[in-house]
């Protein structure tokens, strides 16, 4: 028993990060704009938040400000980079999985390439401390998450502003219509997921290891993308969703500490994520609980 | 894409030429590229001797000519081309196939299981190493198609699902094989190896080899089945309209099924080649090796077409090759990532060309009606 509760803190840890990025992804698909590129955006503020957090505590600032900025200047980077996604989606019209992908790709490239110019590596230089847990282990990212998830919930479903952006997800041209401006909003809508994704590339980086690699996402932004799917748009879901893959991913690691999951080859876990949520896309293809527009590019005035 | 006007400007004709903006859009990402480390002061002249002699095997710094690295480019190429055609065939019949990078992983895998494990006859051996590793790879597929087909599942999620099950699943099977560690296995037999000794002599010991054919075969197969058989009209159809093609009668279902198997295939075979034709040993695999992904890229510089996927997974496999002569010029690797990504993204926005060809269109018809 004592073992389960002591998995608790890593569980949340891995959690934190998929629910933020997660939440972001539904935020800008709700809106009508398809993100992909999260597991890039992710990459960007990870990178962002690892050498800003280096070369911060090399200056000698105070550890607690240090941190707070790096996650700030990580979810900034996202934010900046998700810019090309809204641009290419919303202003050109364009094949909103091209954009996603280049930027992905683009991800691999400028992150590693800004520590080769920086730190003469393949890789960010290490930091001394990253982020401290708070009481029974439990880092504050777990907090973040609970505080997103929260606003996002609120945003969406209790104020004028969420009804506005669901809107545009579902009906652009009948939400323009009623003077809404479906381009402001999901420009607004994919900023906010660029910057959630870089808020959680900074989580990962700043709880989970020490350093930025070319293999420190491997892969979450795709399991946040699943999140959203399996979590079919909708905060609560996704919240059992990421809390689901965030378990599965702590499993991956710790399972080797429970003789009785010792048979798996800890990979299992790994594709726990992926494997359900395929299931339940064939599962449930019966209804189709996306937003209606969700990836069409929308032209004022065109239809 | 877009469509050939006639009555058009010089310029609308030009913009209307799909070879002509892919070129217009590498070009845009070498530029930026360049700029790029002349910003972080490094010089980018040698990031250009570099891309020269991967192209020529010529050594601009000291005039000696070796050409293994000529050859080596094109062995490089050699998955980016077959993962671009696994790309290029499900984009022709509507789908973005992200997949790639799993079904050359299974393939991969299966071919590093038979090597290891199946009976050693000379030819027959490698020969069943890339007609099982294609199978897996159109079962990869496939599953997609399905998928798509029968349950409307969206092919981007589950094609990117699959990536990352593909990837554990290599390493679940990968380090059950003999004499295998936390990263590589036991030597393969001869008789699995895709070794040319022409080759060999010929290119300086490069890694050239016959998994060169396979790709030049797959690139005339795809031209042939897309653009000279019934089968291929058929695909087109469904990707040009769904509906249209399912009320003349096209099988639109069997259709989309059949696709994402055939695009499996070809990224699975090119998954079989990179395993025995580059690696005498078999990998256990902790990271993906890229090749499906920029596959994505890769068909869409080439249009989809089976000679633009040619050319431009030549360009991709001289990028990669170049990579470690970039490095020892002091030139970060990690650009030719950069000018990849920016080419893709530079795809994205040429959608934006429509807008400025309407504008075009308008500023004519307004000049011809103030005549």
């Amino acid at each position: 028993m004592s073992t389960i509760l002591g998995m608790i803190p890593s569980i949340l840890m891995m959690t934190a990060p998929i629910l933020i990025t997660a939440i972001g992804g539904m935020i800008s698909e709700k809106s009508g704009v398809t993100n992909i590129a999260l597991e890039g955006l992710m990459g960007f503020g990870g990178c962002a938040a690892a050498a800003s957090h280096t070369l911060m505590e090399a200056a000698g600032m105070p550890h607690g400000a240090s941190i707070c900025l790096a996650l700030f200047i990580g979810s900034c980077i996202g934010g900046i980079f998700s810019i090309i996604h809204a641009v290419a989606a919303i202003d050109l019209s364009a094949d909103q999985t091209i954009s996603g992908t280049g930027i992905t790709l683009l991800a691999d490239g400028v992150t590693i390439f800004a520590s080769q110019i920086l730190f003469h590596a393949d890789r960010t230089k290490e930091f001394k401390l990253g982020m401290q847990a708070g009481p029974f282990g439990i880092y504050p990212t777990a907090i973040i998450a609970l505080v997103v998830v929260f606003l996002a919930w609120f945003v969406l479903f209790k104020l004028p502003l969420g009804m506005h952006l669901r809107a545009c997800g579902e009906h652009p041209a009948a939400a323009e219509s009623v003077g809404i401006n479906v381009r402001a909003i999901r420009y607004g809508a994919v900023i906010t997921s660029g910057i959630l994704g870089g808020l959680a590339g900074g989580c990962v980086v700043l709880t989970q290891t020490i350093q930025y690699t070319s293999n420190t996402i491997n892969g979450k932004g795709f399991i946040a993308l699943a999140a959203v799917s399996f979590g079919r748009w909708n905060p609560i879901g996704i919240t059992g969703a990421s809390l689901l893959f965030g378990t599965a991913q702590a499993f991956s690691i710790i399972s080797a500490n429970f003789p009785a999951l010792r048979v798996l080859p800890t990979e299992v876990f790994n594709i726990l994520p992926y494997i359900v949520t395929l299931a339940a896309l064939v599962l449930f293809s019966g209804k189709n609980y996306a937003p209606a527009e969700c990836g069409k590019p929308y032209t004022k005035g065109a239809s | 894409m877009a469509k050939t006007k006639k009555d058009g400007t010089r310029l609308q004709q030009l913009l209307a030429n799909d070879a002509f903006v892919s070129i217009l859009v590498v070009l845009l990402g070498f530029l930026v590229g360049t700029i790029l480390v002349a910003l972080v002061g490094r010089k980018p002249s040698n990031m250009y001797k570099a891309i020269f002699q991967a192209f020529s095997g010529y050594n601009l710094d000291n005039g000696k000519w070796n050409p293994r690295y000529l050859f080596e480019s094109i062995n490089y190429a050699v998955p980016f081309v077959l993962c671009g055609l696994s790309m290029a065939f499900a984009n022709r019949v509507g789908l973005f196939n992200i997949g790639a990078e799993g079904q050359y992983v299974i393939g991969m895998t299966v071919a590093e299981v038979i090597a290891l494990l199946g009976p050693q006859i000379p030819v027959l051996h490698w020969l069943s190493i890339l007609i099982f590793a294609s199978l897996a790879g159109a079962v990869w597929g496939g599953v997609c198609g399905v998928m798509k087909a029968k349950y409307e599942v969206s092919e981007v999620v589950s094609t990117i699902m699959l990536n990352y099950t593909a990837l554990y699943l290599s390493r679940i099977i990968c380090l059950q094989l003999p004499g295998a560690n936390t990263f590589k296995t036991a030597n393969y037999p001869k008789t699995a190896m895709l070794t040319n000794p022409l080759f060999q002599k010929f290119t300086n010991n490069s890694m050239l080899n016959n998994g060169f054919f396979f790709m030049l075969f797959c690139v005339i197969l795809f031209w042939f089945i897309m653009e000279k058989t019934s089968l291929g009209y058929g695909m087109r159809a469904t990707g040009f309209n769904k509906e249209a093609a399912r009320a003349s009668g096209i099988p639109v279902v069997k259709n989309i099924a059949l696709s994402m198997a055939i695009a499996g295939a070809f990224a699975g075979l090119g998954g079989g080649i990179v395993a025995v034709g580059s690696f005498t040993y078999g990998r256990v695999i902790s990271g993906q090796d890229g090749y499906g992904f920029n596959g994505i890229a890769v068909a869409l510089v080439g249009n989809c077409t089976a000679w633009g996927t040619l050319a431009a997974g030549y360009l991709f496999g001289l990028l990669k090759n170049a990579q470690a002569l970039m490095q020892s010029k002091n030139i970060p690797k990690e650009i030719t990532f950069i000018i990849q990504g920016l080419i893709v993204v530079f795809i994205a926005l040429r959608s934006g060309l429509q807008i400025l060809n309407n504008y075009l269109d308008k500023k004519r018809i307004q000049k011809e009606a103030s005549k």
